[in-house]
């Protein structure tokens, strides 16, 4: 028997693949032209939090500690007017098995995965989410095979991406490495229907729901140590899991922080080019993912996706990365701990944020990732080098992505900056344009569009006249 | 002309789509290339290098591609030294 293994008529048989790969039937969810019931859609899931806590803590996930950074904090307040500069928290996520929250993510799937029977795992991406998938697999006897995009044309793979492969493979995993390109979700559908694993996509309710036990920590965590729920928990943002689920999980323990997400503004380079591949230094958490996620978060690997992370956000900040290089620094030099890019991503924004606020009030970031060689600020840097761009110090402000890296004189120009989220709402409605045109929305469709924003119907009704 | 023998852990490349065969969303310059994969495995039977050979993975699949390397590792590391980070938030130094 051969199968046709074109792109066209591989891509022509996803939904297919994909309901064998994972037995979720997305089709009964739609109750709309543009809508599907995402609650109903996430309870069918069959978990409590209380189930979720059990599968975790049997595979070292999650319990996670929560530290109070005393000398960043006071940095911070020397650079701010009277009275601002708010207390600044991290989880440390790093201590989950594999090194990041992705474990969250990954342990419900391989929970479901070995329950039902199938013989392995696979998933594509960038990294710690594979690492994670390898970790949960390993531990439940499960073979796993993660596809990762590694090298440009001439062969040269990102440090940190290289590194994120070696760990995958540490775990046991079959590691494929591509070249530059979107087409990584042909071949997951490829070796999907080759082997029969399970489909450990990052954006089932599986993973999603994972992730609501972080958001459940950091509430009781902040209760217990300071008497009262944070102000604002901040977020590194890509495809939006990782905001998503920890704004569940804030919700389910009845904390309303507000949701701040996070990214490193990469803008003016090309997420799929060749060429700008290696000449950005973050591998995630940055804005070629965040942004068109969060605008329209139906185009990951999954019919529907469970990460929708403007349904959560009330704030998002954008950094650059050389400010992030800095705080990176500073979390070395002034609180004694080394940590991975993806946390201090967020924590950067944390340091922007906490001027803005007030003594009392409380900044979590909720993340840390590990650290290592090719994982690490000083590897990114010296390769940036390596590859033409320009690193030196002066005001951020001035750094050209793709050309120049510019790491801050002082924590005074650690500045970032805001997204503008009513632009990315409009975004978010022209994408749900292009699925079906605003004069075919039922009610249902409004009622959805308004939740997935954030907004009620009468914003909508508002917003729609001036699409 | 040097054996590999079989069993030795290689890496084989493959292209999976000529440029041509490429996805229609992919920008020009990513389109010029063709997409191509590396896996590492163990070495079905004796070959050399450049070889169209097939190696079993880790998963314990069977994979075919051109014989690549021989023994691939891993030599990422922290990188050069880096001077504009050393002076940041050392002890008694204006932050
Ligand atoms: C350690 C870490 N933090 C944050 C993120 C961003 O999470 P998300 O893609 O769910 O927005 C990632 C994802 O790649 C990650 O690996």
């Amino acid at each position: 028997m051969s199968r046709d293994i074109s792109y066209q008529a591989v891509m022509a048989r996803k939904n297919e693949i994909m309901k064998a790969s994972m037995g979720i039937d997305y089709d009964v969810y739609k109750t709309g032209k543009l809508a599907f019931d995402y609650e109903r859609m996430m309870d069918d899931c069959g978990f409590t939090t209380e189930d979720i806590v059990k599968i975790q803590s049997s595979t070292k996930v999650g319990n996670t500690p929560m530290f109070e950074l005393h000398n960043l904090t006071e940095a911070v307040r020397k650079i701010s007017a009277p009275g601002k500069g708010a207390r600044i928290f991290v989880k440390d996520e790093a201590a989950n098995a594999s090194g990041s929250f992705k474990a969250r993510r990954a342990s419900v799937s391989a929970y479901v995965a070995q329950q039902k029977g199938y013989k392995g795992m696979i998933a594509a991406t960038s990294g710690n989410y594979g690492a994670a998938v390898a970790s949960q697999a390993a531990q439940r006897g499960l073979k796993c095979i993660i596809i990762q995009e590694v090298y440009d044309s001439k062969g040269i793979g990102q440090p940190e991406i290289v590194e994120k492969g070696r760990k995958c493979e540490a775990f046991g995993a079959e590691v494929i490495k591509m070249s530059v390109g979107p087409e990584l979700f042909y071949y997951n559908l490829l070796t999907l229907e080759e082997t029969g694993y399970f489909n450990a996509s990052l954006y089932t309710p599986f993973g999603i729901k994972g992730v609501e036990t972080l958001g459940h920590e950091v509430a009781q965590q902040i209760r217990a140590m300071t008497g009262k729920d944070p102000d604002a928990v901040i977020v590194t943002h890509a495809g939006g899991g990782n905001l998503t689920g920890t704004a569940r999980g804030l919700l389910q323990a009845g904390c309303k922080a507000q949701v701040v997400a996070c990214s490193v503004d990469l803008s003016g380079l090309h997420m799929a080019s060749d060429n700008d591949f290696n000449r950005k230094s973050f591998t995630t958490g940055h804005t070629g993912f965040g942004v068109p996620f969060a605008t329209w978060p139906d185009r990951a690997d999954v019919p529907r996706n469970a990460a929708r992370s403007l349904r959560y956000m009330d704030d998002y900040m954008l950094v650059s990365q050389g400010e992030v290089f800095y705080v990176t620094e500073l979390l070395s030099k002034l609180e004694g701990m080394e940590r991975g890019p993806a946390g201090n991503t967020s924590l950067t924004g944390a340091v922007a944020l906490a001027r803005e606020l007030n003594q009392d009030q409380i900044i979590v970031v909720q993340e840390t990732e590990y650290t290592g060689a090719g994982k690490h600020h000083n590897s990114q840097l010296s390769f940036a080098r390596k590859m033409g761009i320009e690193v030196r110090r002066g005001d951020p402000k001035d750094s050209v992505n793709g050309k120049s890296i510019i790491i801050p004189e002082n924590l005074g120009q650690v500045m970032g900056h805001r997204q503008d989220m009513d632009k990315l709402r409009m975004s978010y409605l022209k994408n749900a344009a292009k699925q079906c045109d605003p004069s075919e929305w039922s009610q249902v469709d409004k009622e959805f569009a308004a939740a997935d924003v954030k907004k009620d119907i009468k914003w909508l009704e508002n917003a729609l006249k001036t699409l | 002309m040097n054996t590999i023998k079989s069993g030795t852990w290689v890496e084989i490349e493959k292209t999976l789509l000529t440029t041509e065969q490429r996805a229609p969303q992919v920008p020009d310059d990513t389109k010029k290339t063709p997409y191509l994969m590396r896996v590492a495995g163990f070495l079905v039977s004796d070959s050399q290098l450049n070889d169209e050979v097939e190696v079993k993975t880790l998963s314990g699949r069977l994979i075919k591609g051109t014989l690549k390397v021989v023994k691939p590792h891993y030599e990422h590391s922290f990188g050069d030294t880096v001077e504009e980070l050393l002076d940041i938030g050392l002890v008694g130094s204006k932050i």
